[in-house]
């Protein structure tokens, strides 16, 4: 399989189980010392750090991803991820990827909506067994206003 | 005007539904109180820094520039051409020399005069303004403008208390705790737009009740719970707010964690630098929420600090942006504690999520059923302080001020 059939690979499987699940096995598509921020264009424009989640280590996105199906109160929902436009850097040991994605919501009763579109700007890394993962995955969304709330990661 | 509403029962103790739903209360809302006689919150200074720098924000309905002028000070100016209407700034940030409406090129100085008007002495010996055009009579509206230790207000009244006096004695001194004159540093901004009356977000503020009970957050991490040592506090006026807590030592269970549903004595973080909290203030408080008349939260939990200014949009939405910001003598660790503090709060918050949720339920209940009303007895009928936090007091003497300002 090429790099980049890899790597096609990587988001359908990142995007099923945030869309189809189980999402406890979606840290699984990151590397330990991984991390995952949600942002805006907005802050990332203006060169200011603040994501709407960030999580600094596999650990923070198994809490995360944790939170999501065990504590949080939220109506009802289902998302599903469109990722498209692979453009893909080869480095030694890995790749650096961007690629457009839209998530859309579905709350339970209602029409679905488009939560965020944008950009990712990913570092992907290959493990010593020979595994493509994520090292750093920053989603930046075009708008800066949340519907709502953000409960999915995009 | 008279009013098509009356609020039926002595006090406020009884929320009316009709408050959260009814255009024509939020009409007069939009004049008596977000373009009455108020301080409105519109930024931090430190996201204007310099000359020529400006954002774009909105004041109840009002679209307004808030921009740092030539010689330092900031100006509040009101998004509308003196010509014809329209917005002269089309961005949400940025930097500029001045303000140039599309339509007819009228031009205006970052104080909002007007410095230009193409062809006002006619082309040719014909047109032009009449003789007795002067530009001094058509700059942009300039709002009051208020600044307090970093932070920007404005008012479209001039006969109006000054920010100090406003605030009062009680509710400036915790202001100041969080905004105490030093340098700040924007973190981010994050903007939420939620499908729910703008004064559902006060209540949600101004409601401790809930806090130990909707959040397993707090709850079982101790960092808001009714257990805690705690304070509900009031200016003169019960227009302004604050809720003061200490987080708990431990986290053992209680007498009144048995209540709580959401208590989880055997939950643990994978990455426990989401609570890696440092103390930071001289005082024991760990969480000050303060609520400040008509459109401002200054958020102080953990080591996460953010002002949240509220933007009505209709009487059934509202937008919440959230500015997060550290002080620019913090050192790396402390900010990178910040951002990942911020984790809590949001539209993502590990903590906030519920609230935007339980606020879209609230509205959805409350909708089509105006004759109704909201039952807020907690801690008895009164508006009175409290050395506890198991009380709505603060969301009745909201409404005694609302009542009062609206005339109702």
């Amino acid at each position: 399989m090429g790099l980049r059939d890899e790597i096609d690979a990587l988001y359908a499987r990142y995007a099923f189980l945030l869309d189809e699940g189980p999402i406890a096995e979606w840290p699984s598509l990151f590397a330990a010392d991984g991390s995952y921020r949600a942002m805006t264009r907005e802050n990332v424009d203006r060169g200011w750090p603040l994501a709407l989640m960030l999580c600094e280590s596999r650990a923070a996105i198994e809490d995360r991803v944790y939170a999501i199906e065990n504590l949080a109160m939220t109506i009802p929902r289902r998302v599903r991820h469109l990722i498209s436009g692979f453009m893909i850097e080869e480095m030694q040991a890995g790749a650096a990827v961007t690629a457009n994605f839209a998530m859309f919501e579905t709350l339970d009763g209602e029409q679905t909506q488009c939560v965020a579109a944008g950009r990712y700007r990913d570092i992907l890394v290959r493990e010593s067994d020979g595994r493509l993962l994520f090292r750093e995955k920053v989603s930046i969304a075009d708008s800066a206003i949340v519907h709502n709330s953000l409960v999915f990661p995009f | 005007m008279s009013n098509i509403r009356s609020w039926s029962t002595n006090g406020t103790h009884r929320v009316p539904y009709w408050v959260y739903t009814d255009p024509a209360i939020y009409a007069q809302e939009i004049e008596k109180i977000f373009g009455g006689r108020s301080w409105n919150y519109v930024g931090l200074e430190a996201e204007i820094p310099n000359q020529g720098d400006f954002k774009r924000t909105s004041i109840g309905e009002t679209s307004v520039i808030v921009v740092r002028g030539r010689e330092g000070q900031v100006h509040v100016l009101r998004n509308q051409c003196a010509h014809r209407g329209l917005q002269v700034c089309r961005q949400e940030s940025g930097t500029t020399r001045a303000f140039q409406c599309p339509y007819h090129q009228w031009t205006y100085r970052l104080d909002g005069d007007l410095s230009g008007v193409p062809f006002a002495k006619g082309v040719g010996g014909q047109g032009g303004m009449p003789e007795d055009f002067d530009r001094k009579d058509h700059g942009l509206k300039k709002l009051n403008v208020a600044t307090r230790h970093g932070a920007i207000f404005a008012s479209f009244a001039f006969d109006i208390e000054p920010l100090e006096n406003y605030l009062g004695e009680k509710m400036l001194t915790l202001f100041d705790r969080v905004f105490p004159g030093k340098p700040l540093r924007v973190l981010g901004i994050s903007r939420q737009r939620i499908p729910a009356n703008w004064k559902l977000m006060f209540e949600n503020i101004k409601d401790p009740y809930h806090a130990s009970l909707l959040h397993v957050f707090l709850v079982t991490f101790g960092l808001f719970r009714v257990d805690n040592p705690s304070r509900t506090e009031m200016d003169a006026t019960g227009r302004h707010s604050a809720l003061i807590s200490q987080r708990g030592g431990d986290r053992t269970a209680s007498a009144a964690t048995q209540e709580m549903s959401s208590f989880r004595e055997k939950l643990e973080l994978r990455d426990p630098k989401l609570l890696d909290i440092v103390k930071e203030f001289p005082d024991p408080a760990t969480v000050v929420m303060q609520t400040i008349w008509p459109n401002l939260i200054v958020q102080q939990q953990a080591n996460t600090l953010a002002t949240r200014q509220i933007v009505p949009k209709g009487p059934e939405a509202f937008d919440l942006n959230w500015t997060f910001f550290s002080y620019a003598d913090d050192d790396a660790a402390m900010t990178a504690r910040r951002l990942r503090h911020a984790n809590l709060m949001g539209p993502a918050g590990f903590v906030s999520l519920d609230d935007s949720e339980v606020m879209d339920l609230a509205q959805r209940g409350i909708h089509n059923d105006e004759d109704a009303a909201a039952l807020v007895e907690m801690g008895g009928r009164g508006t009175e302080d409290h050395a506890h936090i198991v009380t709505e007091t603060a969301i009745r003497a909201f409404y005694a001020y609302y009542r009062d300002a609206m005339a109702l």
